[in-house]
């Protein structure tokens, strides 16, 4: 079953086919703890993307050889579920899947005291389970939370978003239907503590002036990402408390 | 491809030279080693190019084929990128499989030259939805010494630019080779541009030993207008907004400089 490229994804009046104007995040929802194995664990769920993380660690590295003596060696590992896009994915890492799971890395770890764990790993698992576009900034954002819930010191909780270009218009949060049929797509990780740009990529075509403007977008929808994440770890917390407190 | 060894003496002395704005070897921290090209290198290859930047030297390759198009595209033709780190380029590359190192510098440039479209791929279609063309760019590095994406981008661009098509006839469904050949059709031209991040700076080009000390990495690639058309940030440090925004106004200056050496007249 492939989607069919509608003839306009905005409207003259900037409304796009999910009805949400040109700087305005998908509907976004995260948990934090959802699974009971995991030393940490997130759900997020923005527009139709579903995606699930989990960390395990620090614990023993395996094989040992590649312990470091000073630091904790962060692994990641994007996946995306067969059943996760319109055509089955193989469940065989793609190049793509490399590529990410590299990147999504190198964004987390600028956040993690990994020097306070020598000789042992932090293992990151990312699943996504549906996907519409944006999955590794979300695959990020909720890799951030799944840290944070697994009690490993951080400087920041690490947000991103993507903005882009679409119809000619600068648009906030592509879904995939956007992106495929968008001139640019920019995902952006940010610290807002350390204004600190921890991932950043761009495919598509667009002006300096253009870049700068869309990198700016990017930026805002991290700060709301931000906000949220915040939000959802504060109210863990207080039912943590509640529980203990009883 | 982190384990060679800089000596912490070393890394200092790199770090703070360039936090006066010199480099170890003498060079100013926007400028470029020097970029040494040769192309149709290898003759059995539809087109090929050596670049040497500085003792960085990588070799691109590019094979034809018939194949069957993507079924969202039946209209054009295919370019794929692979990219070999050998083990003859250095004592940290293994034999094996592509690790992620390979994978995300095939990627890098693939989608510089995807995204700005030069190579004409609807012109490789020759029959819709069942034959077309596939470009195969096979990014060869030969020895590392530092930015194997900048060396592997000139050189990819180079070997597009100087590849012949057999010309063809379609006969009862199938391609004939004719005698004689025409220059596969390009039209724009990709040059990406690498920063390192050292002492909270921006340095173009880091050698070896610079990415050794480097917090992160900005690679910025721009169309011949002036467009940017692919970003990768790498490593594990980051940049300020102020240094993204920089770092693309430098690479579009430096991306002029280098496709003059590649796109001739």
């Amino acid at each position: 079953m492939l989607q069919e490229m509608p003839r306009k994804l905005i409207d003259e009046s900037g409304i796009r086919l999910d009805g949400r104007g040109l700087n305005e995040l998908r509907p976004t929802k995260i948990e934090v703890g959802v699974l009971s194995n995991a030393d940490g664990s997130a759900y997020i769920e923005q527009g139709k993307s579903k995606i699930l993380a989990a960390v395990y660690g620090p614990k023993e590295v395996h094989p040992k050889h590649l312990a470091l003596p000073d630091r904790a060696v962060l692994r990641c590992r994007y996946h995306m579920a067969p059943f996760s896009v319109e055509e089955r994915k193989s469940p065989a890492p793609s190049r793509r899947e490399m590529e990410l799971s590299k990147v999504i890395r190198e964004a987390l770890e600028p956040s993690v005291f990994v020097e306070y764990y020598p000789r042992t790993s932090i293992d990151l698992f990312i699943e996504v389970l549906q996907a519409d576009g944006g999955t590794r900034c979300s695959g990020i954002t909720v890799a951030s939370l799944a840290l944070a819930d697994a009690g490993i010191p951080m400087r920041d909780l690490v947000a991103a978003c993507a903005a882009g270009k679409v119809e000619g218009r600068l648009a906030l949060d592509l879904t995939d239907l956007e992106d495929k049929g968008g001139e640019a797509d920019v995902p952006l990780a940010w610290m807002p503590n350390l204004n600190a740009v921890t991932l950043l990529q761009m495919d598509g075509m667009l002006t300096m002036e253009e870049f700068e403007h869309v990198v700016n977008l990017a930026l805002e929808g991290c700060k709301q990402i931000y906000q949220l994440q915040k939000e959802t770890l504060k109210a863990k917390y207080v039912t943590v408390k509640e529980a203990v407190e009883e | 491809m982190s384990s060679i060894m800089v000596s912490r003496v070393k890394q200092k002395q790199i770090a703070q030279l360039i936090s006066s704005g010199k480099r170890l070897d003498g060079r100013g921290l926007t400028d470029y080693r020097e970029v040494q090209l040769e192309d149709g290198v290898i003759e059995r290859a539809e087109g090929s190019a050596r670049v040497r930047l500085g003792k960085t030297e990588v070799m691109v390759g590019i094979k034809i084929e018939v194949g069957e198009p993507f079924p969202d595209v039946p209209n054009e033709g295919v370019l794929t990128v692979n990219a070999e780190l050998v083990p003859l380029a250095s004592p940290t590359f293994e034999p094996g499989p592509p690790d992620e190192n390979s994978i995300e510098l095939a990627r890098v440039v693939d989608r510089g030259i995807r995204e700005s479209k030069a190579v004409a791929l609807e012109k490789l279609c020759v029959e819709p939805g069942k034959k077309v063309f596939i470009v195969f760019v096979d990014i060869y590095v030969l020895n590392h010494d530092g930015n194997l994406i900048d060396a592997s981008a000139i050189a990819s661009l180079a070997a597009l630019l100087n590849t012949k098509m057999f010309n063809y006839e379609v006969k009862e469904g199938e391609v004939k080779i004719k005698p004689g050949y025409t220059p596969l059709p390009v039209r724009n031209y990709p040059m990406a541009v690498t920063f390192a991040k050292i002492s909270d700076k921006l340095v173009v080009d880091p050698w070896l030993e610079e990415e050794q000390v480097m917090d992160a990495r900005l690679t910025v690639t721009v169309e011949k207008d002036g467009k940017v058309c692919a970003v990768q940030k790498g490593g594990y440090g980051y940049f300020t907004m102020q240094q993204v925004l920089e770092a693309a106004k430098i690479a579009r200056e430096k991306a002029e400089e280098l496709r003059k050496l590649v796109v001739k007249g």
